[in-house]
């Protein structure tokens, strides 16, 4: 089996954010949507300081609350267990954005349907990487097969520390910020 | 997100229907198979050139479908992006389908500033300055004309300038950005850093930065090795009084007060001279004047240094310690815009001693000694006229050290009778004087006292505003500009080429200087046919097959030894063949002979120090119209400290995210801007991001948007060695907008 999933090394991302504009450009998502965005969270008082910085995306959960909440059935897992919206079958009722613990899902502002980020399946089918890990200027964005211990990303897991988002939620993340 | 109820219903009940018809019908049957969403923007051709959206210059592969560009990315066979590509970059397609773009050739019909323009023809617009520029030759010399040029397609330009004879060819981005730095490195080495800096971010294993706030000034190669570094452990050493990305990263961060900087160098090197921890084998063999050296800090120790800098004595010594303790694997970051306080050579000239200290010159994870692919000229019979000296300071001995001409000098020239002779002309190529030189009622007052001016830019910012002809350039997705082949570790020769044809009637700099050329009668020194025949001979003549150049927008050159690590003898181009940590030069034309630590002017009683530097979307004002970089950050905003924000008077508390109108000393009033109140500050300054505050109104995105740091450097600390002019020298208050200020704005 194959598991996509996608590791983001916060120790050397600067949030420069051309992440975020390589996914509007290869997407073409409209102005107000963002498929991925970058967080950075400071703690402490001057000069006391911490700083984590993250770019953050759909989690591509193994549980997805997303998909069990959709109506239509539009919401869905595809290969790698990547989910995916199906336009076409969309109603734009938000329900998965009401489910969604993340805030990874938006509604398409000139189409109606509601949008995400999709890990690029169209580039992975090719053998590319997403078009956020393909820019990265500091390389903090990987993307692999769990599945197989030889990919990139399970070596990283295996080797760094790492967390989850809200891990509380139980819907299994897919995406795993090293730290 | 804007979703009105109306357009939701129309569309859920679209949808639903939809998916009723597509659930019964294929979900029953079993044929339901989802699609993969392809939004199809991969290129029918994908065209290598490479980047101008900054000075970087990074390899691009532009992707192309029916006819227009739908995304950039990083060429991987490029030494500067590696397949990668900053913000900026990837947004360079905005910067091509800008609606608002200047569109055809303008002439001026009311008063200069005035912003109203006629358009007119090529033929008319180019023959107006030519005559123009004929009338000020016939008056008053050809010096009197005088060019300012930023960016690689003013190459062409400048040829043009040198063949008319004017020596006043100058740029912003040497007297009001990395000057001082070049000047204190060129004397401790005898040579500068140039464009890229050779420094081996990849192999060092610590990095110290001193101002420098690399990741949020993304210099694509060093932002990339930086990672990299960090990647391997390298440990990061951050002298900053904002606490800056980098300084997130870091394992000390140094929240020095402003101004000081001297003063903790001077204590680092005392720590590390005291202590025996400096490369004494590397500086036996190499350097000058280490017992001068010696001497010289004896007495700046880190007790001495901690009422200056705020940084503690143990901080000051295990900082020394623990810089030294990775030698000579520990870059000091030379930074790049070094214009801070009137004695940015000799700070230069102490990051370039430590430097030595280390043994980190040509040495691996240290300063590189870069390389170049040498590619001979296109040849032209006619040779550059002689002219009389450039005019670029009030007197000829005045910054004995500038080795490019001052920019800021060439418009205070033109205020008659300041210097040797009058400038009477203007002519602007990609260079928003009115924001990148200091003190912008200067700027204008220096305007309205010329014969001519005329501008080339892609962009309706403020000086064309001020301009009597604009010329609308092609973006460097259409166009083909000279060939380039910078100094660096893997040297290398990258070229430009149109990616689609220039939309209006936007032209190509090339173009507008040889037309030019021939109205000038110095068409001898234009003699190709165009810019991709001139590549082209170029390119060939150095040995390398144009059409495979052509295909893969760069060739990669043979590595040359970089370090004494990689079998490199070490010279050094000064006067005493060595590095010169006291320096002759310096002490014979009576300034300090080594860096001495001058206490920078305190903030009135209200009032904070000015800070400005980058974003890692945006490249000074030239973006800040970019809608899509727009989309990450369409405003700046103003860092004031927490527990100061608490006690602003008249804001009682000054909260985040609330407007403010920044008041500078000389009564310069600011904004609207919004307030970040933050714990990322120091209590005694305010930070900002440079290039908002637009008042151009063609630049209909960024017009009115932020604040302009520039409008509030109204005064400088001029460098006396090279002249750069040293612009943190402007202190602010805050206030809450009036109803004036707010009606200023919005007519500005």
């Amino acid at each position: 089996m194959t598991r996509y999933a996608m590791t983001m090394d916060t120790r050397r991302c600067v949030g420069c954010q051309a992440c975020v504009l390589a996914c509007k450009a290869e997407n073409k998502v409209p102005a107000n949507g963002f498929r991925d965005w970058v967080v950075t969270e400071t703690r402490g008082k001057f000069p006391t300081l911490s700083q984590e910085i993250r770019s953050e995306r759909c989690n591509h959960c193994s549980k997805p609350a997303c998909v069990l909440n959709c109506p239509t059935g539009a919401s869905h897992v595809a290969e790698g267990g990547i989910v995916l919206v199906n336009y076409d079958k969309c109603s734009g009722c938000k329900a998965c954005i009401a489910a969604c613990p993340y805030g990874a899902r938006f509604v398409h502002e000139d189409a109606g349907y509601i949008d995400k980020c999709t890990f690029c399946l169209h580039r992975v089918k090719q053998g590319k990487q997403p078009s956020c890990a393909d820019i990265c200027p500091t390389r903090s964005l990987n993307f692999g097969d769990l599945d197989d211990p030889d990919s990139e990303i399970s070596k990283q897991l295996r080797s760094r520390k790492f967390k989850v988002l809200r891990p509380e939620q139980g819907l299994k993340p897919n995406l795993y910020f090293l730290v | 997100m804007n979703f009105d109820r109306r357009t939701f219903i129309k569309i859920g009940a679209g949808g639903a229907g939809a998916a009723a018809v597509s659930g019964l019908t294929t979900n029953w049957w079993g044929l339901d198979k989802n699609p993969t969403p392809d939004p199809r923007t991969e290129g029918e051709k994908i065209v290598p050139t490479f980047c101008e959206l900054c000075f970087w210059k990074c390899g691009v592969l532009a992707h192309v479908k029916d006819g227009k560009v739908t995304k950039l990315k990083g060429n991987p066979m490029h030494p500067l992006s590696r397949g990668k590509l900053c913000p900026r970059g990837t947004g360079g397609v905005e910067a091509l389908y800008d609606p608002d773009r200047l569109k055809k050739p303008l002439i001026r019909t009311q008063k200069r500033g005035e912003q109203v323009f006629r358009e007119a023809s090529w033929e008319e617009a180019l023959g107006h300055i030519a005559e123009k520029m004929q009338g000020i030759k016939e008056k008053h010399g050809p010096e009197a004309l005088a060019l300012f040029s930023h960016g690689y397609g003013g190459k062409w330009f400048k040829h043009l300038f040198k063949a008319w004879g004017s020596p006043n060819i100058t740029a912003p981005s040497y007297a009001q950005c990395r000057g001082p730095r070049e000047v204190g490195y060129y004397l401790t080495y005898g040579t500068g850093l140039g464009s890229p800096e050779p420094i081996d971010l990849a192999n060092a294993r610590c990095i110290v930065l001193m101002g420098s706030h690399l990741g949020e000034n993304m210099h694509n190669t060093q932002v990339q090795e930086l990672a990299e570094a960090i990647g391997k452990g390298a440990e990061l050493v951050v002298v900053d009084p904002r606490f800056s990305t980098a300084a997130g990263k870091a394992r000390y961060w140094l929240p020095i007060k402003p101004g000081t900087d001297i003063a903790l160098l001077l204590a680092w090197m005392n720590v590390i001279i005291a202590e025996g921890r400096y490369d004494a084998e590397y500086l036996a063999k190499h350097a000058e004047g280490f017992d001068e050296l010696k001497a010289h800090v004896k007495d700046k120790t880190p007790e001495w240094a901690y009422p200056l800098t705020g940084i503690r004595p143990e901080l000051i010594r295990e900082t020394a310690r623990f810089i030294s303790s990775a030698r000579p694997s520990t870059v000091i970051h030379p930074g790049r815009r070094t214009t801070w306080y009137g004695d940015d050579t000799q700070r230069a000239r102490g990051q370039a001693i430590l430097t030595a200290l280390l043994g980190a010159w040509g040495r691996k994870g240290g300063v590189l000694i870069p390389g170049k692919i040498d590619v001979p000229g296109y040849p032209y019979e006619s040779q550059y006229p002689e002219h009389r000296d450039v005019v670029d300071r009030p007197k000829a001995s005045m910054y004995p050290l500038a080795d490019e001409v001052l920019a800021s000098g060439v418009c205070d020239a033109t205020v008659p009778g300041t210097a040797g002779y009058d400038i009477k002309g203007w002519f602007v190529y990609g260079t928003n004087l009115l924001q990148c030189l200091p003190n912008p009622k200067n700027t204008i007052e220096a305007i309205q006292k010329l014969e001519f001016i005329a501008t080339v830019d892609i962009m309706p910012a403020e000086i064309c505003g001020w301009s009597d002809v604009v010329l609308p350039e092609a973006t460097y997705l259409e166009r083909c500009d000279e060939i380039w082949t910078p100094y660096y570790k893997q040297p290398f020769l990258a070229i430009r080429q149109p990616v689609v044809e220039p939309l209006y009637e936007s032209k190509p700099g090339w173009w507008m200087a040889k037309e030019l050329a021939g109205k000038l009668g110095l068409e001898n020194f234009f003699p190709w046919k165009d810019s991709v025949e001139y590549a082209k001979h170029r390119v060939h003549e150095a040995g390398y097959d144009c059409e495979e150049l052509q295909r893969t927008g760069v060739v990669v050159g043979e590595s040359v030894p970089t370090c004494e690590e990689e079998g490199l003898s070490l010279s050094f181009d000064t006067d005493s063949g060595k590095i010169e940590l006291y320096s002759k030069p310096l002490a014979s034309l009576g300034f300090d002979p080594m860096p001495q630590f001058t206490p920078p002017d305190e903030p009135p009683t209200g009032m904070f120090r000015l800070l400005f530097g980058r974003a890692p979307m945006h490249t000074f004002g030239r973006t800040t119209n970019n809608r899509f970089l727009g989309t990450l950050m369409a405003e700046n905003e103003v860092w004031v400290n927490a527990d100061v924000a608490r006690e602003v008077p008249g804001f009682g508390p000054l909260k985040d995210g609330e407007e403010v109108m920044l008041i500078n000393q000389d009564d310069v009033r600011e904004g609207p801007v919004r307030a970040k109140v933050t714990e990322r500050i120091r209590g005694d300054c305010v930070y900002t991001v440079h290039g908002f505050g637009h008042r151009a109104r063609g630049m209909k995105f960024a017009h009115g948007r932020g604040a302009s740091d520039s409008q509030l450097v109204t005064r400088v600390k001029i460098d006396p060695i090279m002249g750069g002019t040293g612009m943190n020298v402007n202190f602010v208050r805050l206030e809450r907008p009036t109803a004036d200020d707010r009606a200023r704005r919005a007519s500005a």
